[in-house]
C-alpha cells in the first residue's frame, strides 16, 4: 500500500512539525508514504469565499500529483471534506471521482483503514481534544451533540492509547472555533470571540494541551492564546499520536 | 432600498459589550440544551426528522396540486381564500379588508410572515394602528424595533430593559425588572385592547388540505383570544405551510416545540376550519418569492422550514451576533439562505456570516441542509456579482500562487522570511487576524523544504 501524502498549504508553511509527525507516525505504522513535492492548496479557501469556479487549475494539479496513489490522507478533516465533495476535473474526470473515494483525513485512515487498536506513544499530559467541525460533522469522525444516536469518537478513540494521557471533559463538546476559512478575518468579531470561549472551555478545565484533527482551527486558538499570554499549548493530534515523552 | 450595515460591521458593534455577547450566548445555549434534551425523550427522534422531511418533501414536490385542494375545502368551510402574489399585494389584501369593516384598530399576533411583508408600518402608513399581542413582540414593538429571533422575539432584551420599557409605555413603577410583574402588567394592558378590537390578524403554523382548516401554535392564548373576540380575523400564511393531511401534525406537533423551547408541546395548538356565525375569516396565501426559491433547485428544501428557531439557538455566530445584525426579518442561519432569494444584493453579506459549521443543519426539525445551502449561495453571490472587488482581487491572486507550485513554494518562504524579519508587516492595525490574535510563529523551513533535504531521493 502506497499513500500519497497531503500536507495543506498553512501547514507546510507554517506547522511542519504536525506534518513531520503524521508522516513519522504513518512509517511506523509501516505505511509506504510518498510526498509528491509539487503540491499546493486544495482549493478551499477560494470555494468557501463563492470562488468554487477558480478552483479549477488547484484540482487538476492535485490530481495529478496523487492520482497514482492507493490513498491519499491528510492532517486535516477540512481539506480532506473539501475534496471528497468538491474534486471536479474537466481535464479528468475520472480521476478526480475516483479519487473523492480514496482521500482521507489521517484520524480515519488510522481507524477505518489501518484499524489500529494500539500505539506506542507516551504523552503524560491533561489534554482538551477540540472536535473540529468539518472532521465531526462532515467526515463523521465523532458523534455530534445535535443528534439522537450512539456516542462515538474516532479522535478520542486513539487518544486513549497514549500512554499517560489524560482528556479533559469539556463544558460544551463540540461547539466551533470560529476559525471558518476567510470567516477569521471577514467577521473577526465574532469569530475571536469564538475562539475566546472555546479557549476557555479548555483552560477551566485544566487542559495544559489543546488537540484538534485541524491545524487551522488550532492556529487560530493557538493566537488568542499568545495575545492571552497563556501557557496552554496547541498540537495538531498527529504530534500527540506520534509523542514518545519520557 | 434602505441601506444597512452588513452582518459583520453590525456584529462587531455587537460585541463591544462582551458581557452582553456572554449573557445572550448562555441564554440562547440553554434553549439548545433545553432541546437536546426534549429531543432525547424520543428514542426515534432521527426518524421523527426524516419523517417530516419526507412529508414537506411531497409537499413541495406537489404544491400546485395540495394548494388548490386546500383552497377549495377551505372555500367550501366557508373561508373567504385571497392570494397574494407579493409582500404588497398581500398588504393591499389586508387593508381592504379591514377598510371593508370600517377598521382602524387591529390586534395581531405574531406573524413572521407580516414581518417579512412590513405590514404593520404599511397599515400605520394608511393609519390603521396594529397591535402586537405575543408579549415578545409587543416589547420589541413598544422599543420600535424589529424581532430579533423567530420564536424569541425580544430575546436580545434583558428583564431591567423591558421594566424601563415599560415604565415608559405602560406606566408601570420604575426600576421593576421581575418578570412575574412585567408579565402582568402586559397582560392587564393587552386585555383592554383584545376587548376593543374588532379585527384580528394571525400567523399560520400549518394549512391542512385534506381539510381545509389551519393550526396555529402559541404558549400565550394570544392568537386565541385575538381571533375569538374579533368580529373578523385575518390569517395570514406562506404558501410553503401546507400538508397534506391531518394525520401529519401527529409528525410536526411532536417536532416543532420540541426543537424550538424544548416543550413536548405549545400550549396551544388551535385549529380554525370555519368562520362563526356573524363572523368573517379570511386567509391570504402569500407567494412573495416562494415560488422562485421552489425554482431554484439547490434552495428549494429551504421551503421545508417550520419557523421552530432552532438553528438560531445552536448557531454559534447567532449567539454572538444577535439576530439584528442578520438585518432582515428572520435571522440566522436559515435567514441567511431565504433571505438572499429576496434581495441578493441587500442579503449577499448573509450566507457569508457562518464559519459553515453544520450544526445548524443537523438541528433541523426537517433536515434543511442549511450549512450546504450557504455555501452554495455563496458561489451563487460571487457569480452574479456581488462579491466585492477587494476579495476578488485577493482570491485571483491566491488562485494563481496555488496554481503554480514555484510560485507558492517562494510566496511562502517569502512570507516566512517577512513574518520573521519584519513582522511589523503583519503585526499591525490592517491585519483584522493581528486585532486580537497573535500571527503563527514563522518556521524558518517550510515541510516541504525539510522533505526535500530529510528525504531527497529516498521515496522517488
Amino acid at each position: 500500500m502506497t499513500v500519497g501524502l497531503f500536507i495543506p498549504c498553512y501547514v507546510d508553511q507554517f506547522y511542519p512539525n504536525a506534518a513531520i509527525a503524521t508522516l513519522e507516525l504513518l512509517e511506523k505504522l509501516g505505511v509506504r508514504v510518498v510526498y509528491p513535492p509539487k503540491q499546493t492548496c486544495c482549493g478551499q479557501p477560494m470555494a468557501n469565499s463563492g470562488f468554487e469556479h477558480l478552483t479549477k487549475e488547484s484540482n487538476d494539479l492535485f490530481i495529478k500529483n496523487f492520482r497514482e496513489f492507493d490513498y491519499i490522507v491528510a492532517p486535516s478533516g477540512s481539506c480532506v471534506l473539501h475534496m471528497k465533495d468538491h474534486l471536479h476535473s474537466d481535464k479528468y474526470p475520472a480521476e478526480a471521482k475516483a479519487m473523492r473515494g480514496k482521500v482521507y483525513e489521517l484520524i480515519e485512515f488510522l481507524t477505518d483503514v489501518l484499524k489500529v487498536d494500539s500505539l506506542k506513544a507516551r504523552f503524560p499530559h491533561k489534554v482538551g481534544l477540540h472536535q473540529s467541525c468539518h472532521g465531526q460533522r462532515g467526515l463523521k469522525l465523532a458523534q455530534m451533540s445535535e443528534l439522537v444516536a450512539p456516542a462515538f469518537s474516532k479522535p478520542e478513540q486513539l487518544l486513549r492509547l497514549v500512554e499517560g494521557l489524560e482528556l479533559v471533559e469539556l463544558t460544551r463538546q463540540d461547539e466551533c472555533c470560529g476559525f471558518g476559512g476567510t470567516f477569521c478575518v471577514a467577521e473577526e468579531a465574532v469569530s475571536v470571540k469564538m475562539g475566546k470561549d472555546r479557549v476557555a472551555d479548555h483552560v477551566q478545565h485544566g487542559a495544559d494541551y489543546i488537540t484538534a484533527s485541524d491545524m487551522s482551527c488550532l492556529m487560530h486558538m493557538e493566537g488568542i492564546l499568545h495575545r492571552q499570554k497563556s501557557q496552554v499549548k496547541v498540537l495538531h493530534i498527529a504530534e500527540i499520536l506520534n509523542a514518545q515523552e519520557l | 432600498m434602505k441601506e444597512t450595515k452588513d452582518h459583520a460591521a453590525l456584529a462587531d458593534t455587537f460585541n463591544a459589550d462582551e458581557d452582553r455577547v456572554n449573557w445572550h450566548d448562555e441564554t440562547l445555549w440553554f434553549v439548545r440544551q433545553k432541546r437536546d434534551r426534549a429531543a432525547h425523550t424520543i428514542p426515534d427522534w432521527e426518524l421523527l426528522r426524516e419523517t417530516a422531511s419526507q412529508i414537506k418533501h411531497n409537499v413541495l414536490s406537489n404544491l400546485h396540486a395540495y394548494l388548490l385542494q386546500f383552497e377549495a375545502n377551505a372555500k367550501a368551510n366557508g373561508i373567504i381564500v385571497h392570494w397574494a402574489t407579493d409582500a404588497a399585494e398581500h398588504n393591499q389584501i389586508v387593508h381592504a379588508i379591514l377598510q371593508k369593516h370600517g377598521v382602524g384598530r387591529m390586534v395581531k399576533s405574531k406573524s413572521m410572515l407580516t414581518e417579512e411583508c412590513h405590514l404593520n408600518e404599511y397599515l400605520s402608513e394608511n393609519g390603521i394602528e396594529v397591535i402586537d399581542t405575543d408579549l415578545g413582540e409587543r416589547i420589541v414593538q413598544l422599543a420600535k424595533e424589529p424581532p430579533s429571533h423567530i420564536v424569541l422575539p425580544c430575546i436580545h432584551k434583558k428583564k431591567e430593559e423591558i421594566g424601563e420599557l415599560f415604565h415608559e409605555h405602560l406606566g408601570t413603577p420604575a426600576g421593576i425588572s421581575d418578570p412575574q410583574v412585567l408579565t402582568e402588567a402586559a397582560r392587564q394592558h393587552l386585555r383592554e385592547t383584545f376587548l376593543t378590537r374588532r379585527a384580528a390578524l394571525t400567523g399560520v403554523n400549518f394549512a391542512v388540505a385534506e381539510t381545509g382548516e389551519f393550526v396555529i401554535c402559541t404558549n400565550e392564548g394570544n392568537a386565541d383570544m385575538g381571533a375569538h373576540l374579533a368580529d373578523v380575523h385575518i390569517a395570514c400564511m406562506g404558501i410553503e405551510k401546507i400538508i397534506p393531511e391531518r394525520k401529519h401534525l401527529g409528525v410536526f406537533l411532536r417536532l416543532l416545540a420540541r426543537s424550538a423551547t424544548g416543550q413536548p408541546i405549545t400550549t396551544y395548538s388551535s385549529h380554525f376550519k370555519k368562520p362563526r356565525e356573524g363572523h368573517e375569516l379570511h386567509l391570504v396565501l402569500v407567494d412573495n418569492g416562494r415560488s422562485t426559491q421552489l425554482g431554484r433547485e439547490d434552495f428549494r428544501n429551504s421551503l421545508k422550514c417550520i419557523r421552530c428557531g432552532a438553528c438560531m439557538n445552536t448557531c454559534p455566530v447567532y449567539r454572538r451576533s444577535g439576530g439584528h445584525s442578520y438585518h432582515t426579518a428572520v435571522a440566522g442561519p436559515i435567514g441567511a439562505i431565504l433571505a438572499p432569494n429576496l434581495d441578493m444584493k441587500a442579503n449577499a453579506d448573509l450566507p457569508f456570516a457562518s464559519t459553515l459549521c453544520g450544526s445548524c443543519s443537523n438541528v433541523c426539525p426537517v433536515k434543511i441542509d442549511i450549512h450546504d445551502q450557504l455555501y452554495k449561495w455563496r458561489q451563487v453571490i460571487v457569480k452574479e456579482g456581488y462579491a466585492d472587488t477587494t476579495k476578488t482581487i485577493g482570491m485571483q491572486a491566491m488562485t494563481q500562487v496555488f496554481a503554480s507550485p514555484t510560485t507558492f513554494k517562494l510566496a511562502g518562504k517569502a512570507g516566512r522570511w517577512f513574518m520573521r524579519h519584519a513582522p511589523f508587516a503583519v503585526n499591525n492595525k490592517l491585519n483584522p487576524w493581528y486585532k486580537q490574535r497573535e500571527m503563527p510563529v514563522p518556521p524558518k523551513e517550510s515541510f516541504g523544504e525539510w522533505y526535500l533535504r530529510k528525504r531527497k531521493g529516498k521515496n522517488e
